[in-house]
């Protein structure tokens, strides 16, 4: 779904002038979007910046980007980056079609990660 | 996508349409070299800072103005399929790269980073509120921080 939203942000970023670089690592659901430039990181999802506490691997990806955003000349290029996981068991729960939900009900009230986020929202005046 | 329809095809749902644009994207050419380049960034992981509300899960099409230059630990995250997120409450970085852009700032290889970054709830089933309200936004937030290109960061 937040593929989804990138892609339509990007197509009206490019419309009204700013040229635009997708990250991703939902292959197909971009790839549908046809969006401008985009590279493909071959994660599991969540780790669209790279693996937690490897910073070699988060300044390659970050770099790999960027310098997308520079060298791509072709409309609906997506550049599929070398960066493999290492364990690829993950595969098994992203393309299983076993029924299960595994998202958040769809609440109307902000879900703060920690209890103390909520206290600390009032004090700034960020919520009444 | 197929995996996911099915996966809820199961579950009794109809399955969802999929965005699936039926045209060649717009295109505006990158003109500055990198080094010169202000970025900026938007990332849909459902960040937000500390002090800041968090994100409610029923298509909240709203945005987070972050300081690009905050903390790692005063960053927190709220998202409908929070279940991606375990690494990510760990080390942010894993979504919205911060620490690596300064970095990359720092070596000259790009201009620089916008004085703040946006987030959003990238879960919104509704593509009509997605073009109608979030892309606009990210459009008018762009602008004033006056960036030359926006990466854009899907969870």
């Amino acid at each position: 779904m937040c593929h989804q939203t990138v892609s339509l942000v990007a197509r009206h970023l490019e419309a009204h002038g700013l040229p635009t670089l997708c990250m991703a690592s939902a292959r197909d659901i971009i790839s549908a979007g046809r969006v401008p430039r985009a590279v493909f990181i071959d994660y599991p999802l969540g780790h669209t910046c790279g693996k937690p506490g490897d910073r070699v691997d988060q300044l390659a990806i970050a770099r790999a980007a960027v310098q997308a955003l520079a060298n791509v000349s072709q409309p609906e290029t997506i550049i599929d980056l070398a960066h493999t996981w290492g364990d690829e068991a993950w595969r098994d729960d992203a393309s299983s079609t076993r029924a299960e939900d595994t998202r958040q009900p769809r609440d109307e009230s902000p879900q703060f990660q920690f209890a103390a986020d909520l206290d600390a929202a009032r004090a700034s005046g960020a919520l009444a | 996508m197929r995996a996911i329809a099915a996966r809820y095809t199961k579950l009794g749902y109809t399955p969802y349409r999929w965005f699936a644009a039926d045209s060649a994207p717009p295109w505006t050419p990158v003109t500055r070299p990198l080094g010169a380049t202000r970025l900026g960034v938007l990332s849909t992981c459902g960040a937000y800072a500390l002090g800041q509300v968090a994100y409610h899960y029923k298509d909240d099409t709203s945005l987070r103005r972050i300081p690009a230059a905050i903390a790692a630990s005063e960053l927190r995250f709220s998202h409908i399929t929070e279940n991606y997120l375990v690494d990510a409450k760990r080390d942010p970085e894993c979504m919205l790269p911060l620490r690596a852009l300064h970095s990359l700032v720092q070596s000259g290889e790009l201009g620089a980073l916008a004085a703040h970054v946006y987030t959003c709830m990238g879960g919104v089933y509704s593509q009509r509120r997605v073009r109608e309200e979030v892309a606009p936004a990210v459009a008018a937030a762009m602008r004033d921080e006056a960036v030359d290109a926006v990466l854009l960061i899907p969870m």
